[in-house]
């Protein structure tokens, strides 16, 4: 029973984490990269407000381009 | 070189490339691996709309807009931007995106240039290739 709960309390503590990874590394989050002639380029994450109009066109193309 | 065959190329090359098209700047397609052209089509109007709306949300025109990356967890929208053309590929989610910027340029490049020059490009790309080799 300890040996059960020991390895429940392993595993939420790896996927928590594992989460805790992913967003701070950015993966799995939306985003829109601008590149400019002058080499520059902006970041937008997923809660600006450039990213909630542009991600929707991005859905756009995808679903066209995958019917 | 002409834009279907730089598209062959293209998706023969990069394994993360699902689909690509290359049109002008009014939205005609010159070349695409879409399903069919009306796809194409509305793909190519689609890859516009996000031109222009990365145009509005970047610089204001300060500074031109030449490449645009939209990640979304379903997969990536990549666009290029040549000079009367534009490249638009997707990809699946998390892609190598320098890599498909690089192979998405040189497709765009390639579908541009004239007959000629483009067979001087490849002829210059092979003997490089078997310098290498030997």
């Amino acid at each position: 029973m300890r040996s059960a709960l020991r390895w429940g309390v392993v595993a939420l503590g790896s996927a928590a984490g594992f989460a805790l990874w992913r967003r701070s590394s950015g993966k799995g989050r939306e985003r829109v990269e601008l590149y400019f002639s002058d080499g520059s380029m902006v970041s937008f994450p997923e809660d600006s407000t450039e990213a909630a109009r542009l991600i929707p066109l991005a859905h756009q193309i995808l679903t066209d381009a995958r019917g | 070189m002409d834009a279907a065959q730089a598209l062959a190329d293209l998706t023969e090359i990069s394994t993360q490339i699902q689909a690509a098209l290359i049109a002008d700047e009014k939205g005609a397609v010159l070349a695409s691996t879409f399903a069919d052209d009306a796809t194409a089509g509305k793909a190519a109007r689609s890859a516009l709309d996000l031109l222009a709306a990365a145009e509005d949300a970047g610089r204001n025109g300060t500074v031109r807009l030449t490449q645009v990356l939209a990640a979304t967890r379903d997969g990536s929208v990549f666009l290029v931007r040549g000079e009367e053309r534009i490249a638009t590929a997707i990809t699946g989610p998390e892609p190598t995106v320098g890599l498909v910027f690089y192979d998405l340029k040189t497709c765009l490049r390639l579908s541009a240039e004239q007959p000629e020059k483009a067979k001087q490009s490849r002829s210059k790309k092979e003997g490089e290739g078997e310098s290498i080799d030997a």
